[in-house]
């Protein structure tokens, strides 16, 4: 099972003045049990590509296809096809509306038909699932917590319906670093612990290279590199060209390789990049010795 | 600081500020508690603190969209409480925001950076002037003639940066401008606030989650639930890594890693926060 975008194109506004092309000729197939990162500019078509995979948009030429079915399709197969893939959208927590963190979270399930008992159920788990304690914020504002609390309340809405595939455009913009850690351990323990497969939209190499299995970079509507972080990042012209950088542990190591020590710069995390660092220094003493 | 003779104020004075949202209702909340902070002219300060530390009210006090409930904030001698001079203070006090499509009103980039000198009725040949001053501060010339639409992210951020400039501010406070945007806008929206204070002498307060843009800032201010944690220049600030951790913050990537090869015993000098001084620091060991 997976989510084929097969040949698509896309074209804001056709045939006025503003007819702007976002997509050309985009393929790719996102596997079950995958996580993906899409990465690009402003305006590299990464935000028109997620809103083709749950059908917020159709394609203007070429097909996306959810398990097999066309989403552009009529008739309640494509509505169902479409309710496996849950879109967390950018700084989702402007969308919270209801008066009370229980009641939000299940507007999606109740507006789905999907009965008390069950809904009940699946807000407990939720909520659960992103840290937030049911007993204590079942009943308060959403809009009286915290920004990281919650960007976490929006995100259990959306996990509340289900989904096969989860989208998230841009989780951890605007969250302060320990927001950010928290949030993606959250959503990576989401694929760790359920299987679940994730698409997610990111500026920072530095979460993708630690949750991604594949990274997908856009630029001008094309999609240039479709490889894993690892192979991704050793890119850095296609990267660079895309308005991505390098994470900046690689950066670091690429530099001191440069200046002749000898480190591999493929570490992705403070830790890793250290210990290559020191191992490199000790090397050098005995060797200069 | 230096100490002046009687008198002597600092351009942004801010003196036991509590601010309470909501005050004496049932959901009062005290988001900033007895702050005191000056800023001198010219000064380039980076703020940061976990989301609701009392950050972004802390920038709103200072060109009196909210007013303090306690305390006071004085700007330029001039005090944010007193109701005459909400326009001059603002006039000073530029403020930039995080999501860059909240602050553009105008259909075309220059009429944009214009709207605030034609509200306050300057003559036509001077706003010309001060537009084009204002997008060539910000290396943003090419665009005058654009629809804010078609800018990328970072393009826009200085756009708006251009609006504040064409005030003739004296200060720009920056709430997160960086958040929304890919790596080049960050990078493009760092250069020229930086060319802006180093070359225009303009006072930049600068919130951010970024610890490598807050370790460009001549002073780092951190704030913890509604109070000053710690101030300082980013090299102690950046030493401090487990009390930053604790409050949901980090360090830059090489102030960590140099703290990690120390405690690997590895000779490293203190004071560490940009990537070329670890590099240079490495290239030195014997």
């Amino acid at each position: 099972m997976s989510i084929e975008i097969k040949n698509i194109s896309y074209t804001y506004m056709p045939k006025t003045a503003f007819e702007h092309q976002a997509l050309k000729n985009v393929s790719f197939t996102i596997k079950e049990g995958e996580v993906t990162a899409i990465a690009g500019h402003t305006g590299s078509g990464k935000s028109t590509i997620v809103q083709h995979l749950n059908g917020l948009l159709h394609p203007s030429e070429g097909q996306v296809l959810v398990d097999g079915t066309d989403l552009n399709k009529k008739g309640s197969e494509a509505i169902k096809a479409r309710q496996l893939v849950g879109m967390v959208f950018q700084y989702p927590e402007h969308q919270l509306f209801e008066e009370t963190v229980e009641k939000d979270v299940g507007f999606g399930p109740r507006n789905l038909g999907v009965s008390e008992e069950e809904t009940e159920k699946r807000v407990k788990e939720a909520l659960d699932f992103v840290d937030i304690d049911y007993e204590t914020y079942k009943d308060v504002s959403p809009f009286q917590l915290s920004g990281g609390q919650k960007r976490r309340v929006a995100i259990a809405g959306v996990l509340a319906l289900k989904p096969k595939y989860l989208v998230l455009d841009e989780p951890t913009a605007g969250l302060d670093p320990r927001g950010r850690e928290e949030l993606l351990s959250r959503v990576w323990g989401l694929h760790k612990r359920k299987k679940a497969t994730l698409i997610f939209v990111s500026h920072k190499m530095e979460d993708v290279a630690r949750i991604a299995d594949r990274l997908i970079v856009m630029n001008h509507g094309e999609l240039m590199l479709d490889a894993p972080p690892k192979e991704a990042f050793l890119e850095e012209e296609i990267l660079k060209n895309a308005g991505l950088t390098v994470p900046a542990t690689v950066r670091l190591l690429t530099e001191l390789k440069e200046r002749g020590f000898a480190v591999d710069p493929a570490a992705f995390t403070m830790e890793e990049a250290a210990r290559r660092i020191a191992k490199a220094v000790k090397e050098r003493r005995r060797g200069t010795c | 600081m230096t100490v002046h003779g009687d008198g002597y104020m600092s351009f942004i004075e801010i003196k036991d500020l509590t601010h309470i949202y909501h005050a004496g209702q049932e959901n009062a909340k005290e988001a900033l508690s007895k702050v005191s902070i000056n800023v001198e002219k010219g000064e380039f300060v980076a703020v940061l603190g976990e989301n609701g530390c009392g950050k972004s009210t802390l920038a709103k006090h200072i060109n009196a969209l909210l007013l303090p409930t306690d305390g006071c904030c004085i700007v330029d001698g001039m005090d944010t409480n007193d109701v005459t001079k909400v326009w001059d203070i603002r006039q000073q006090v530029g403020m930039v925001f995080q999501n860059p499509d909240n602050q553009i009103i105008a259909s075309v980039v220059e009429e944009d950076v214009a709207f605030g000198p034609e509200n306050l009725g300057i003559p036509r040949d001077e706003i010309k002037k001060r537009v084009d001053e204002a997008l060539k501060a910000v290396d943003m010339e090419r665009y005058r003639a654009f629809a804010p639409h078609l800018l990328s992210g970072g393009q826009k951020q200085r756009v708006a940066i251009a609006g504040a400039l064409a005030m003739h501010t004296k200060c720009l406070v920056l709430d997160e401008p960086t958040a929304m945007l890919d790596p080049k806008g960050r990078s493009e929206v760092m250069s020229a606030v930086k060319k802006l204070n180093k070359e225009q002498g303009i006072t930049i307060i600068y919130i951010t989650h970024f610890m490598e843009e807050a370790a460009e800032a001549d002073r780092v201010i951190v704030m913890e639930k509604g109070k000053i944690f710690a101030e300082g220049k980013p090299q102690e600030i950046f030493a401090r890594v487990d009390d930053l951790k604790r409050l949901r913050l980090d360090v830059p990537l090489a102030s960590a890693i140099a703290w990690n090869l120390k405690k690997q015993g590895i000779y490293i000098p203190d004071g560490i926060v940009q990537e070329e001084e670890l590099v240079e620091a490495l290239c030195q060991l014997k």
